[in-house]
């Protein structure tokens, strides 16, 4: 049952792009998905699962279509329209372009849908997540997902926002709203705001739509870059808490790093820089790299890191990006200078808690406690991730003076 | 093919700066708009546009009841209304959306982007 359930889930974007392709309607490709289901926990725990459960799960849901098309076509003059759509085109994929999946993300993700629109469809119809586990990993009622969802794809019906991959032209900023999809689903399974402090579900879930994005469209390299980041930020998983704890970048566990992930994420990032075609995703992956590859957390490239972020700051000149390179700083110049850059900062990240925490480690390193105590209570004032309030708490309650 | 509204909408901002505005600083626009025009239906994707007078001069006609009732003003006394639109017909809204970034730099505007009911 489990093992059924698996496969369609792994299946489900490849049988609902197919059918959107064949009878171009959602709802209809979707009812048939979940109806192919139903037979497949019918048949195959007598039959044994096909060879090729994939194909098994789109021809059948493809007949169930074609079968209600028949019965509504008896009501209404649609009987033309089914006679027509009678194509068996093969479910494999005929080359990289053709991928129905890679239509159905740039429908998924079209910028003329709303930002959490666009995360809660491409889980939905590419990751085949049920609406309920949306609803609870984004925590918000499930009623509400399924609005969300339903208004979404009334709204690709009605505008007929197109079903296939954008013109060359447009492609590059097209790719940048289905990365930053991706990005969104990955942060909020690995800095969750749920109360939980990881959500292995959503990390997993946007690697695998990113390893799928990136055999797609393999000369893209911030879609390369984009792959990496997340595999070298989800191969510091496992050492990232300790307990109920976080464990910052220097303190942690470099033994329980995973090496396999390592290793493929600095394979993708050596990808990009031959093709050296920079961007924000390739460069944070960079940096990645530099980390993962320190022996220990005192081996650190800093002046490696420190070129990177300039890299970085002069593509996306955010105060989010000056903030993280003042890391770096700290490492080259010192706290003084780093913490001046900060606080440069302080009107446009007010309410961003990374910015009080850099502040209270820098104030901490200058002797500043008092100062640093304060930074400290801001940023746990703002967080709701349990094993980064536990870490910031500790590191409050430890200071002296 | 898919049929979409294009509204050039006015709000309180652009009302104020179009009352600053001379005959001679409006003709760049009204020259754009009209090439933009022209490109529609060089390209069939015309079908209708035009520019609307403003609020002050609507009069609304209400007949849902007994008789018809005629009164002086617009609809609902928003400070936003619609100073103009194209109909065009474009086959999906990324072809839609291709003539309204197009349309709304002919008219130094925003643009709004609505399907037509399938007729």
């Amino acid at each position: 049952m489990e093992a059924i359930e698996r496969v369609y889930r792994e299946e489900y974007g490849r049988i609902v792009a197919s059918l959107m392709r064949r009878f171009g309607d959602l709802d209809l490709a979707e009812d048939a998905a979940a109806e192919a289901l139903v037979v497949a926990l019918e048949k195959w725990p007598d039959d044994g699962v096909p060879p090729n459960p994939g194909g098994w799960l789109t021809t059948t849901a493809a007949r169930k279509a074609l079968d209600r098309i028949r019965r509504e076509s008896h009501r209404d003059a649609k009987h033309q329209a089914a006679q027509m759509i009678e194509d068996d085109t093969p479910h494999e994929p005929t080359g990289v372009v053709e991928d129905d999946r890679l239509r159905l993300i740039f429908t998924c993700c079209h910028p003329a849908l709303a930002p959490e629109a666009r995360v809660a469809l491409t889980l939905r119809l590419l990751g085949g997540l049920t609406v309920a586990e949306i609803a609870q990993a984004f925590l918000v009622p499930e009623t509400t997902m399924a609005q969300r969802i339903t208004r979404a794809k009334k709204k690709i019906a009605g505008a007929a926002i197109p079903y296939r991959v954008p013109e060359a032209a447009d492609l590059p900023e097209r790719v940048a709203g289905v990365l930053a999809v991706l990005y969104l689903v990955f942060n909020e399974g690995y800095l969750s705001t749920a109360g939980t402090s990881v959500r292995d579900d959503l990390t997993t879930e946007a690697i695998r739509l990113g390893r799928i994005l990136h055999s797609l469209l393999p000369d893209e390299p911030e879609v390369t870059g984009l792959l990496a980041l997340m595999l070298l930020t989800e191969a510091r998983r496992d050492a990232r808490i300790a307990g109920d704890e976080l464990v910052p970048l220097p303190e942690q566990d470099r033994g329980a790093w995973s090496r396999p992930l390592i290793a493929e994420g600095h394979a993708l990032v050596r990808e990009c820089l031959r093709v050296n075609r920079p961007g924000r995703y390739q460069l944070l992956a960079a940096i990645n790299a530099v980390h993962t590859d320190a022996p220990d957390a005192a081996g650190t490239d800093w002046s490696q890191i420190a070129t990177l972020y300039a890299q970085l700051a002069r593509l996306d000149p955010s105060p989010i990006v000056a903030l993280n390179r003042a890391v770096a700083t700290a490492e080259l110049d010192g706290p003084a200078v780093a913490l001046a850059d900060v606080d440069r900062l302080g009107e446009a990240l007010e309410g961003y808690h990374p910015f009080h925490v850099t502040r209270a480690e820098l104030l901490r390193r200058l002797g500043r406690s008092a100062e640093a105590r304060a930074a400290y209570d801001v940023a746990l004032g703002l967080i709701d991730n349990p094993a980064e309030s536990a870490y910031l708490t500790r590191r409050r309650d430890q200071l002296r003076g | 093919m898919p049929q979409y509204f294009l509204a050039v909408n006015h709000d309180e901002k652009s009302i104020a700066a179009m009352a600053e505005m001379t005959p001679e600083d409006m003709q760049p626009m009204f020259e754009a708009v009209g090439a933009f025009n022209e490109q529609l239906q060089a390209e069939g994707a015309w079908l209708f546009a035009g520019g609307l007078q403003t609020p002050d001069a609507s009069t609304v006609v209400d007949n849902s009841g007994e008789t018809a009732v005629v009164t002086d003003g617009p609809f609902s006394e928003s400070k936003e209304y619609l100073g103009g639109f194209w109909i065009i017909e474009a086959a999906d809204l990324d072809a839609a959306l291709e003539w309204a970034k197009r349309g709304s730099k002919a008219c130094q505007g925003p643009v709004e982007v609505r399907p037509f009911q399938e007729g």
